[in-house]
């Protein structure tokens, strides 16, 4: 479990970039912090890891006040996945997806098997085992930035716009996979985006951020998209593109939302 | 020419003696690695904090690309006089002018090698829990060092070059031959020196193009291939 108790990030330079915000994150649950950029989603993601200190209140894992904590020791312990992969560009996939353990003091083959393991579970064939991270294509380095993610068996995952910089195909699948995973391994997950269908389709609860992490409206995806709050998450949702109606074109049921655009067609289930 | 510098090579007298070609290469090369040293110990700790942290980057460019424009000989005759070092010392301005010489190409070396490390390839080693030590060592450094050896490769030739100007002030070392030459007019002896600067110079380069391949690592070379 996450708790972000009443935190606030002031930089020196007058930005408030995090203002009052408190949130419980239940444990092997998805949590999508949803927003525009600048809008303090990312700095909440990095408090966990104290990648930022907030400059007031606490953030708790299991209780514990990640204040307390050597920020090294804590990195290791929680999974991170970035936007850019990051991966070593000197060190093999394999190297790569071991960093964490090797960081432990741990290689081997063990280390090597429990490596090409995290692979397959990211549908990474382990023949790229022994390529670098230049010879992937950018959807192929994500994979490996989640393998390393969870090499060191962590209980807390933060994904920041993870499948952001890669083509829509490729995240849609990056997406599904992601799905399977966490049935799989059920992580606590605190996943940043600005994609409204990534964060209704990942998370089992969203938070609609506006300016300072003020949390605009916070529930299930399916709610956020249907029962928009207030004008702000209504706007931020798609306005105009989520309020749509049907209109029999050529004998054609077809989709249309409210400022006229074509969006589907109705089939029968 | 070349009959007389054939011959001038050709003379066994050259090969040995205190005034023979190896004598001189030996003591060419050894005042050349002290500067290289020294500077190297300046440069490489500084441009590695430069690097790392991001700052003082400016002031460095400033003094270096001011140092580089001192004029050596000068220098080295002001330091002469100024010290007031007597002939057993002479060593020691002659080693400050190269070492003047080295610090600048090794630094930008040495920064310019870790700012080209990709920001999310630090972050992303910062948030899966590298420590500062571990950040530079295990992600900059390698990802560094091909260009910390261009540096060392651009510091050797130039020093490699000026060395000679320790014969200017008694030293020994290939520069001998021309200042010796250039009191008698020998242009043979002169070319003669100049061609094993030369030599000397392009064969250090060489064999420190070969150490940077070498230290390359694989993955990065091949991300270069890419690119280019």
């Amino acid at each position: 479990m996450i708790e972000f108790d009443h935190v606030s990030k002031h930089y020196d330079d007058g930005t408030l970039a995090v203002d009052d915000f408190s949130l419980t994150v239940p444990s092997h649950s998805c949590t999508v912090l949803l927003g525009s950029s600048g809008c303090g989603k990312t700095t909440l993601l990095r408090m966990v890891n104290r990648m930022v200190d907030p400059t007031a209140g606490r953030v708790l894992i299991d209780g514990e006040d990640v204040a307390s904590l050597e920020p090294v020791a804590l990195r290791r312990r929680i999974g991170y996945v970035m936007q850019h992969a990051g991966l070593l560009p000197h060190r093999t996939i394999v190297d790569n997806v071991a960093t964490v353990p090797r960081l432990r003091g741990r290689r081997g083959p063990d280390e090597r098997r429990r490596a090409l393991e995290l692979m397959e579970l990211v549908g990474l064939p382990a023949s790229m085992a022994r390529r670098y991270p230049s010879q992937l294509s950018g959807g192929q380095q994500q994979r490996v930035g989640v393998a390393r993610a969870l090499a060191a068996d962590p209980n807390i995952l933060l994904m920041d716009e993870p499948f952001g910089a890669v083509d829509p195909v490729v995240r849609q699948e990056l997406q599904q996979e992601l799905l399977r995973i966490q049935s799989e391994l059920a992580k606590t997950i605190i996943f940043v985006t600005h994609d409204v269908d990534e964060a209704v389709l990942l998370g089992d609860e969203v938070l609609v951020l506006g300016e300072g992490a003020r949390v605009e409206q916070r529930g299930a995806g399916a709610d956020i998209l249907l029962e928009p709050v207030n004008d702000f998450v209504r706007e931020f949702v798609g306005g105009t593109r989520r309020r749509l109606h049907v209109e029999h074109r050529d004998g054609v049921p077809t989709v249309v939302d409210a400022a006229g655009a074509i969006t589907g067609r109705l089939v029968e289930q | 020419m070349i009959a007389a510098l054939a011959q001038w090579f050709g003379d066994a007298s050259r090969w040995a003696g205190a005034d023979g070609i190896p004598q001189r290469l030996v003591e060419h090369l050894a005042y050349s690695a002290l500067a290289l040293a020294i500077a190297a110990l300046i440069a490489v700790p500084l441009g590695l904090w430069i690097g790392h942290t991001g700052k003082g980057e400016r002031i460095v460019v400033l003094l270096s690309s001011g140092l580089r424009s001192l004029p050596t000989l000068g220098l080295l005759t002001f330091l002469v006089i100024v010290l007031d070092v007597s002939l057993g010392q002479v060593l020691i301005p002659v080693t400050v002018v190269l070492t003047i010489l080295a610090v600048p190409p090794l630094l930008a070396g040495c920064y310019s090698g870790l700012q080209a490390v990709p920001r999310e390839v630090v972050q992303a080693a910062v948030a899966g829990g590298h420590s500062t030590t571990q950040v530079v060592t295990a992600v900059e450094l390698p990802n560094a060092l091909p260009m910390m050896i261009a540096g060392l490769r651009s510091a050797a030739l130039q020093v490699l070059a000026t060395t000679s100007v320790a014969a200017y002030v008694g030293l020994g070392g290939l520069g001998r031959y021309l200042f010796d030459a250039l009191g008698v007019q020998d242009y043979t002896k002169m070319l003669a020196g100049a061609l094993l600067i030369c030599a000397l110079a392009l064969l250090t380069d060489g064999l420190l193009a070969l150490l940077q391949r070498l230290l390359t690592p694989a993955g990065v070379r091949l991300e270069r291939a890419r690119n280019h």
